[in-house]
């Protein structure tokens, strides 16, 4: 072990001093070769400062905000380098390092050579300057691929010369010490996969969405024992050619009823002509999992369709989109969406809106939850609406209202068969 | 304004700057590269390869010369021998565009983009290129620097006229009756011994005690018995005042304080070169210097984040193979790869006559460093291949620790040792021991027996001497 003194460095021309503005490692942290340790400024620039030696921090030179001298310690770091194979090898070399990017060309002139000697930290022995370890220069490659500082290698090979097998059985020694032993090992894999397709579009559309639309995202519970109940017995009772329901048919003809007194909310914006356009039909988007991504069917013309009409078209979309057989047309032309993780479904989310269009209302899971009926605790079935709105046309208190709406037909589900 | 993003955008497409983009390109990262002028840089159009054809040519004229004048060894007669200075000028021109334009083929082979214009930092991530069909701006991720450098002017010596820099001789279409070559390193002398060759009277003056001022006086020794030869004048610890009062000399002041008028109708000014960081926005962006040169760290960051710089821009030794080197790094830690400068030795070589290379530490290098050195020395005078070529001035000199025989630096100076400089450099990357070189059969009759020999007489049994 022995020590290393990471100096201020000359940071520019005429500074003499630098400000600390960022420390990377504190006191007993290990450190890697060319491993930031810390971050100074002066008033031209900030310059992250690397440690040319890998070992334990043992000093600081001071605190954040702490102005110091060019020159002056900044860190002490014992290495690992052994001190018993050669004092004079490891140290002077360390400090040319440092000097070196001080002041990589001297001009003979300069009679600056001396004061990095007179206060080196450590007694300059003879004047090796730049022995770099011996190494050919396949072998430094290796070594620096495989992060293996060559100081810290033992030499096999004539005249000190480090071999491929020094780096090797070095790195074996590493891994058997330091992590096989444990059974834990480092996993560095990393993995690029390149979004193509549907993922692309996935991403660049959700992009699109967020960076464009401010959204607001308002969450309200909702009793849907009534609607449970009603819906085991349309279920139970259903003719064989109706299709099983589920909660969605009775959202969408909700959703139907409630756009009806606030058209606002069924619209496509087009921001960069600035126009909103109000829909009279109610085009409701699904969407859908698909093994490729999010797709979003879309049920068109939902005000005209009975309920079985509803969950037809809608189980239809669903194979077809999941089959890859929907065409272009059952996959765009929404006028709002309906969100719905079923089973997944969570107590809360926060649905990114379908862009152009202005609202989403996304489905929480249906829970028992314990309800205080201003006598008692009642178990009641319970489901969150998750709702986003794009709040450069819709307003909080219009957001409300609408999804308060829904609230009230899905609470008493008559309300949504009754006409006028 | 046009606009365009990359990941990488490299500035200036010499040896550094092409090899660079090259290798980002080979890696899948989106690379443009920006240039002034033509692709390759000093290196390729004003430089190293115009400067070798041109020294090639001027051999070739010699020996032919030296045969015309019944001085031939070998038995070999010419008459009257004559060279069309325009016609060579030509043909290395030819050569210059054929590696051109295998440099644009590369790039494109490499997917880069390649903007033809002046480049200027807008900021850290933006430059704006003036092109010939507008403004274009271009946005990257990192940058990296590689604008080169300018031969140095003496302002005293401003070019123009008769005044010249290493740029225009390269471009002479006539041979100058009297050259005066100002700075004796080694472009001064490659030009200079070139032009001498062809004819032109050679006066060079050199500031300092010792031509080449960089290499020991073992090394340049041969080398001014060639000068000698061939008639240059060789003036040292003489300063160039200027052009004299009728403007057709050059006003020198020896040594000794004496005033000398040298004759010449073409003054060449060799006098090093300064790296290229003005004028392209660099000022405003502030990065740390090192003297006048961009300062990098051991993976050519600068001081900004993002930023890179290789090349003769970030300093000595200038030149191209270093360059190379940083560009190729530099690609791979853009492309996430872990990378350092971890070069043992960076080979420089003197084309003059005989060339010089060294690699590594030379003797006092090594001894100034605190190694124990073991030396061994091969005269080429004992070997048999530079025998046959007539050309046996010259020596290889190996340098090793003497506690290991690790082979710590290896010289030569000689006719063509050029070519043994990839086994110099190559036994001081791979940490080779005087054994390894010596335990190395080195074909016969070849001049690299000598640094076979020179090794084993490192070792103290040395064969052939």
């Amino acid at each position: 072990m022995s020590a290393f003194t990471i100096k201020m460095p000359d940071v520019g021309e005429g500074v003499a001093e630098a400000e600390v503005v960022e420390w990377h490692v504190k006191i007993g942290d290990p450190v890697r070769e060319d491993m930031i340790v810390a971050a100074v400024m002066t008033d031209k620039a900030t310059v992250e400062i690397p440690s040319p030696v890998a070992g334990k921090v043992t000093w600081l030179g001071g605190e954040i905000g702490d102005r110091i001298a060019v020159k002056a310690a900044l860190v002490r770091i014992e290495t690992y380098a052994d001190a018993s194979s050669d004092e004079g090898f490891a140290s002077p070399n360390d400090t040319a390092v440092i000097e070196q990017s001080a002041e990589p060309s001297r001009p003979p002139e300069e009679p600056a050579k001396s004061p990095p000697k007179d206060n080196g930290s450590r007694q300059a022995s003879p004047q090796k300057a730049v022995e770099k370890p011996l190494a050919a220069p396949s072998v430094r490659l290796f070594a620096r691929e495989s992060g293996v500082d060559l100081r810290q290698v033992q030499a096999s090979g004539p005249a000190g010369r480090i071999l491929r097998e020094d780096v090797e059985q070095f790195l074996a020694q590493d891994a058997s010490s330091a992590t096989i032993q444990r059974g834990y090992g480092r996993n560095t894999k990393t993995e690029e996969v390149k979004l193509t397709g549907l993922r692309r579009r996935i991403a660049e559309k959700m992009a699109l969405s967020t960076s464009r639309i401010p959204h607001i995202t308002y969450v309200e519970e909702v009793d849907v024992t009534a609607l449970e109940e009603l819906r085991a017995t349309m279920n139970r009772d259903r003719k064989p050619d109706h299709p099983k329901l589920t909660v969605l048919p009775f959202l969408m003809r909700a959703l139907v009823k409630a756009v009806g007194e606030q058209p606002q909310v069924n619209a496509t914006f087009d921001d960069d002509a600035g126009i909103v356009t109000r829909h009279g039909a109610v085009h409701i988007g699904i969407a859908t999992q698909t093994a490729g991504g999010l797709a979003v069917p879309v049920v068109r013309h939902a005000e005209a369709r009975s309920i079985w009409d509803c969950a037809t078209e809608m189980n239809r979309l669903a194979e077809a989109t999941r089959a890859g057989t929907a065409t272009r047309d059952e996959l765009s032309g929404s006028t709002i969406t309906i969100s719905s993780l079923g089973a997944l479904g969570g107590i809360v989310s926060t649905p990114v809106i379908n862009h152009p269009e202005v609202a989403i209302v996304g489905v929480n899971k249906i829970a028992t939850r314990p309800i205080w009926d201003d006598v008692q605790f009642v178990p009641r079935k319970m489901m969150n609406l998750s709702s986003s709105f794009d709040h450069r046309i819709i307003d909080g208190w219009d957001a409300a209202t609408f999804v308060q709406r829904i609230r009230t037909l899905l609470e008493t589900p008559a309300l949504i068969f009754i006409e006028g | 304004m046009k606009e365009m993003s990359c990941k990488l955008l490299v500035i200036g497409a010499g040896p550094g700057g092409y090899v660079c983009a090259i290798r980002a390109g080979q890696l899948g990262i989106d690379t443009v590269i920006v240039e002034a002028g033509k692709l390759g840089g000093t290196c390729l159009t004003v430089g190293c390869i115009p400067s070798k054809a041109l020294i090639h040519a001027a051999d070739e004229f010699d020996a032919i010369r030296h045969a015309s004048i019944g001085k031939s060894a070998m038995g070999i007669n010419a008459e009257n021998p004559s060279i069309d200075l325009a016609k060579t000028i030509s043909w290395k021109d030819g050569i210059v565009g054929r590696l051109t334009t295998g440099v644009a083929n590369l790039l494109q082979k490499s997917r880069v983009k390649i903007v033809h214009g002046r480049a200027r930092f807008r900021d850290g991530k933006t430059v704006e290129v003036e092109t010939e069909t507008g403004q274009q701006l271009i946005r990257a991720e990192a940058i990296v620097i590689a604008t080169g450098s300018d031969p140095v002017e003496l302002p005293a010596l401003p070019f123009e006229g008769r005044v010249i820099s290493s740029t225009e001789a390269l471009s002479l279409k006539e041979v100058p009756k009297n050259l005066a070559v100002v700075g004796g390193g080694y472009i001064g002398l490659e030009l200079g011994t070139a032009f001498a060759k062809l004819g032109a009277s050679v006066t060079i003056v050199e500031a300092t005690e010792q031509i080449l001022p960089l290499y020991d006086a073992d090394l340049v020794k041969p080398v001014l018995r060639r000068l000698g030869q061939l008639g240059i004048k060789v003036l040292t610890s003489a300063k160039a005042m200027g052009l004299s009062a009728n403007g057709e000399a050059l006003l020198v002041e020896t040594a000794d304080g004496r005033k000398l008028d040298i004759a010449a109708d073409r003054i060449l000014v060799t006098v090093g070169r300064r790296p290229r960081t003005i004028g392209s926005g660099l000022e405003e962006l502030d990065l740390d210097r090192s003297g006048p040169y961009l300062r990098i760290d051991d993976r050519c960051r600068t001081s900004m984040r993002g930023i890179y710089a290789i090349g003769d821009v970030t300093g000595e030794p200038m030149l191209a193979h270093r360059a190379m080197a940083q560009g190729e790094m530099v690609a791979e830690i853009i492309a996430g790869k872990k990378r350092a400068w971890d070069k043992r030795c960076i080979p420089a070589i003197c084309f003059t006559d005989p060339e010089i290379v060294s690699a590594g530490l030379s003797p006092e290098e090594a001894r100034e460093q605190g190694y124990e050195v073991k030396i061994g020395q091969f005269p080429f005078a004992a070997n048999g291949r530079a025998m046959t070529m007539g050309a046996e001035d010259g020596f290889v000199r190996v340098v090793a620790r003497a506690d290991t025989n690790l082979v710590l630096g290896v010289q030569a100076v000689g006719s063509g040792v050029s070519e043994l400089s990839a086994s110099f450099s190559l036994a001081i990357e791979m940490g080779a021991r005087l054994e390894d070189i010596a335990g190395t059969i080195h074909a016969h009759p070849t001049r690299s027996e000598a640094l076979q020999e020179a090794a084993l007489r490192a070792l103290g049994h040395a064969l052939h001497i």
